[in-house]
């Protein structure tokens, strides 16, 4: 993004009469009101609503009309204060069997889909006739919808087990393995774009010079181009990190937490194949009074991938600026 | 543009001939989803329950049976959910886009206490996962009024902030000052300066972060689901959503029809401007 | 401090903004409700008659109707209904029907709406435990007036009445008696679960030169299911003797369970390993096509048999026999899951309207004409008498002093979320049937009730 315009000679112009902060700032109701109302009623509000709802018993959340205020309306349904309690209801066998499908899932599918996404982006960029084909044909999944690639696998799935006499919700590997196929096929091509733009962005001479010091294929590619192309996986890996931690709609069409499974030593049902989001909404339509103990799971879900994300981001950026 | 000049070979090498058999091949894989969506939405239901993977033959062909059917399947016109779709769609991304890209300029420009707050909140916002403030989010929603597709883009808009004002406040920062100071000199005020001569700046920015925003929002199930009044207004996503086990009929016939019409235009629009998007994602991510 | 007094100003302004909006959205909210707008969108396509709505004047009263529809097979006629009482009236009727399996869903997040439901269903004493609160008293009420007999209400522990039985419902086995004597036996030759077993053995073994087998499938997706995992599970649960809601079950009387269950997969054309997909409209193809002599369900299914060619003559229901002590002497199973509440949050209005459209629909002469069509047997006196085959079949056993049984799945702690886990275990078994999957079954029902009853009242 360097090609922009030469600096002019500017130094001697921003004396004379320009658009100074405070004429821009008078502005404001027009560049930042709508966007900053928006934000307060479609996150700030919100956040803060959820954060007081997960230390309530509620059936229907009530902050009168003022939206801030627990309990402001008399006349409404009263929801009950209990402290932390909804916490320590929150990590139950489901939660836990859900936190545990999800990190396995989380490290399977990163691996998987950087791979493959890498290997495809790093075939599709040598010289080969069809490539922008390909490449057109790898993104296309990712246009369609979690629901509607749930469904369409839902069908594939099914239609393959038959053949084996089985179906995909008979246990709960099927499961895990269809999720991690679908989001795969979704994903890859996606990942395959990043990767192909950071190759692409790795100058012929640094591979010509690694070839004349004798470097082969493997040496080149370990010692030159993966280095070269670490921002790209540090933004793939962040990517498909958060996307596994967040994902909900692929879930809920493919298999929808199913099987269910009795666990006798914790008294609980267990949705083997469901992974934290779609816990976080079942929980919720257990029973009215579970929306406490399901919004406190939400918050402990934030944080989890608060938690996740700043420490990967941490992580690469110490990496990358080592190197 | 470095794949433009060629590697070492002057022609097409025996290996690549090789490798282009085999990325055809695992093309045709990578699309049998949806060739099994295309051929089974002209099938007899019975006939996708037998072998789903089978072509349709003479008894199970059923021409546009399917298609027909899915109009009205599911206990709710098709073609309004399309609607709706577009609509929440068009409008969402289009107030995004706007709105956004001023208040990020806005912010890169004018450096207050109040930009800066704003900026680190957008920031905050977009490590916070949707089931954090869904809860919520459907209550105020519905205390607001704002329940309907005309009046959800400003939840899109307010969910979607963060990442939108993030990546065009790092693109705006890119910007040097000399040109807008240019167009002051000239009489410009704030308002012209920024539509004449930031955003025409901005188109790139604008491409990708209106590709990611329309990815997301027309795909987008469980926001609309939880905001929405169902019984009225379903998105795509939800109506597919409803057709399983609904209402005690299950139609895969119909059903694939409807999955296949709802993701014919996107794949239309696809291939007409593919370009753009895949350049919309590199530049996103590599942003991102 | 300039931009601290700003940053004030636009708090307040914020604030201000959603005290407004708030305030605005309890304002407009009747007025919407008397504008006829939006009665189009609430009617499905292919409503055929012109809705006058446009020109008629708004009702004084002002109260407008919102009905969350627990039964998936009446919502066709009744968002006819609806626009029918919207055009005679002018008052909005919504109507909005819960996928099957999945009404709690659908009323816990409508209710926390601001246009909530003000009709809404409930199911059982459980469910009433659950939404007490939003379920107005209907003691004396007009709609309460209209009541032929108490029997399939719900009432709170103060004695209140809750929520009003609107329809009764039976159900056992469904009988294509001609294919019955086709195979030659017939209906006098199944007196019990023994004798309906020889019956069915027999069929299955001679299936290929009589055309036609004897159960249709069982099958067991959602749109299915809840004939085993609600009805038929029914049987063990009175033979055991629950009668109430209590916290955990023996499940002594399991077996009768897995009697019935073996006898329906392994009778049946349909592949017991291919059930977890079987839908509803597949199980009763099978029997309206003539491909299986019996079919599990209920009165309801009536309509749909009849317009499907059947004839009263071809029909008939018996019980549902599964090897229990004294079931000679069993009628059908009958009682009701479809209790109406009104919601007691909803405005005057509303109420007013919500009491009214009731009554409309069991006391206008063709409103409660189709009324009764679609629901069978119900409990008003103003409603024309059934004219469904099955209904008398079952009221010919009462009269031969038989009796009938209860429906026990009505004392079901967290109904959804405990059928999802007993079919889910159901599918495995009859792909497998292996005692380790059948225990598994039995785990479901009798933990799994545990652990539900626990979660609704824990």
């Amino acid at each position: 993004m360097g090609k922009n315009v030469p600096a002019a000679s500017g130094r001697a112009l921003r004396l004379r009469r320009h658009n100074s902060k405070s004429t821009i700032k008078r502005w404001f109701p027009l560049f930042v009101l709508p966007t900053f109302l928006c934000f307060i009623i479609g996150f700030v509000l919100p956040f803060y609503q959820g954060i007081t709802l997960s230390t309530y018993n509620f059936t229907v959340p009530n902050f009168g009309d003022t939206l801030v205020i627990p309990n402001a309306d008399a006349s409404a349904v009263q929801m009950e204060s209990v402290g932390l309690q909804n916490y320590e209801k929150a990590l139950d066998a489901g939660f836990m069997n859900a936190f545990w499908n999800t990190a396995s899932f989380a490290i399977v599918s990163i691996v998987l889909i950087n791979v493959v996404a890498f290997a495809i982006a790093y075939a599709l960029t040598q010289k080969m006739r069809g490539s922008n084909v390909f490449r057109t044909v790898f993104f296309m999944p990712n246009l369609i919808g979690g629901v509607v690639l749930g469904y369409i696998w839902n069908l594939i799935f099914g239609a393959i087990l038959q053949e084996y006499g089985t179906y995909l919700t008979a246990n709960a590997t099927y499961g895990f393995w269809g999720l991690v196929i679908l989001v795969a096929w979704q994903q890859i091509g996606y990942m395959m774009i990043i990767y192909i733009a950071g190759l692409q962005a790795v100058s012929e001479d640094m591979l010509e010079a690694a070839r004349i010091d004798g470097a082969n294929g493997w040496q080149s590619l370990f010692r030159v181009i993966i280095p070269n192309v670490m921002p790209s996986i540090t933004i793939c890996t962040f990517l498909t990190l958060t996307n596994s931690f967040k994902m909900f709609d692929q879930n809920l069409a493919l298999t929808g937490g199913l099987p269910q499974i009795i666990d006798k030593e914790a008294m609980a049902k267990i949705n083997s194949t469901e992974l934290l989001a779609l816990n976080i909404f079942s929980t919720y339509n257990t029973s009215k009074n579970h929306h406490g103990v399901a919004q406190a799971k939400a918050v402990i879900f934030f944080v989890l991938v608060a938690v996740l994300a700043l420490t990967q981001q941490w992580a690469t950026r110490r990496k990358e600026v080592q190197q | 543009m470095a794949k433009k000049t060629p590697r070492i070979g002057k022609k097409y090498t025996v290996g690549s001939t090789i490798l282009t058999a085999f990325f055809t091949v695992l093309c045709l894989v990578w699309l049998i989803p949806i060739i099994e969506v295309f051929i089974n939405a002209f099938k007899h239901n019975n006939a996708i329950n037998l072998d789903a993977f089978a072509l349709p033959t003479k008894e199970t062909f059923v021409g546009f049976a399917n298609f027909v059917k899915g109009f009205t399947f599911g206990n709710y016109p098709f073609v309004k959910s399309l609607l709706y779709s577009l609509i929440i769609t068009v409008s969402s991304v289009a107030l995004i886009l706007l709105f956004c890209s001023m208040t990020a300029w806005y912010i890169a420009r004018v450096g207050s206490v109040f930009s800066k707050i704003f900026y680190y909140l957008c920031l905050f916002s977009m490590i916070v996962p949707f089931q954090m403030v869904m809860f919520a989010l459907s209550y105020t929603v519905d205390r607001l009024g704002l329940n309907t597709p005309y009046t959800i883009p400003v939840v899109y808009l307010g969910f979607g902030a963060g990442l939108a004002i993030f990546m065009f406040v790092g693109f705006v920062k890119g910007i040097p000052l000399d040109i807008e100071e240019a167009a002051s000199i000239d009489g410009c005020g704030p308002v012209r300066t920024y539509f004449k001569v930031v955003l025409p700046m901005l188109k790139p920015t604008l491409i990708s972060v209106g590709i990611l925003e329309l990815m997301w929002v027309w795909n987008d199930y469980l926001l609309p689901y939880l905001v929405l009044d169902i019984n009225e207004y379903r998105t795509i996503p939800i109506h597919v959503q409803y057709l399983k086990g609904s209402y005690g009929t299950v139609d895969l016939g119909a059903t694939m029809a409807i999955i296949l019409m709802s993701i014919l235009p996107i794949i239309i629009v696809y291939m007409f401007c593919q370009k753009h998007i895949i350049k919309g994602v590199a530049a996103g991510a590599v942003k991102g | 401090m300039k931009k601290i007094i700003a940053l004030v100003l636009v708090a307040m302004m914020v604030i201000g903004v959603f005290a407004g909006c708030a305030e605005e959205e309890t304002k407009t909210t009747e007025p919407k409700a008397t504008t006829p707008a939006g009665t189009e969108d609430t009617t499905p396509a292919g409503t055929e008659d012109p809705t006058p709505s446009e020109s008629e004047p708004a009702v004084v009263s002002g109260g407008s109707v919102y009905y969350l529809n627990f039964k998936p097979e009446f919502d066709e006629a009744l968002q006819q209904l609806a626009a029918d009482y919207t055009a005679e009236t002018g008052v909005e009727v919504k109507i909005l029907t819960a996928a099957s399996g999945g009404y709690s869903d659908a009323l816990n997040s409508e209710m926390a709406k601001s246009d909530a439901p003000t009709i809404f269903n409930i199911g059982n004493l459980a469910g009433l435990a659950d939404w007490d609160e939003y379920a107005l008293d209907l003691t004396d009420t007009a709609i309460a007036a209209e009541l032929a007999t108490n029997d399939f209400n719900l009432y709170n522990e103060a004695g209140e009445l809750k929520a009003i039985g609107n329809c009764y419902e039976s159900f056992g086995i469904i009988v294509n008696t001609e294919l019955l004597e086709q195979a030659g036996y017939t209906l006098a030759d199944i007196t019990n679960f023994e004798s309906l077993k020889t019956v069915a053995e027999d069929i299955t073994a001679r299936s290929e030169e009589l055309g036609f087998c004897a159960f249709s499938a069982a099958g067991l997706d959602g749109s299915s299911s809840w004939r085993f995992s609600g009805h038929l599970a029914t049987l063990p649960l009175h033979y055991e003797g629950v009668n109430t809601n209590v916290a955990e079950i023996t499940g002594e009387k399991i077996d009768l369970f897995k009697n019935v269950w073996d006898l329906y997969i392994n009778n049946s054309s349909a592949d017991p390993k291919a059930l977890s997909t079987g839908t509803g409209d597949e199980s009763t193809a099978m029997f309206k096509e003539g491909k299986a002599v019996f079919y599990q369900n209920g009165t309801w299914e009536y309509a749909g048999l009849i317009e499907a060619g059947m004839t009263d003559e071809q029909l008939a229901m018996i019980p549902i026999y599964c090897g229990a002590e004294g079931e000679e002497n069993a009628a059908l199973c009958s009682g009701t899951e479809n209790c109406w509440a009104i919601n007691a949050k909803a405005s005057e209005e509303d109420i007013q309207a919500s009491i009214d459209f009731l009554v409309w629909l069991v006391t206008d002469e063709e409103a409660s004409a189709t009324y009764v069509e679609q629901l069978g047997a119900v409990p008003f006196k103003n409603c024309p008498a059934s004219s469904n085959k099955f209904v008398a079949d079952g009221n010919a056993m009462l009269a031969e002093g038989k009796t009938s049984i209860s429906w026990a799945f009505n004392y079901t702690p967290n109904v959804d979320s405990w059928r999802a886990g007993v079919v889910t275990a159901l599918t495995a078994y009859s792909a497998d049937q292996s005692e380790a999957n059948w225990q598994a079954v039995v785990d479901a029902f009798v933990t799994g009730w545990a652990i539900e009853y626990a979660a609704v009242n824990g």
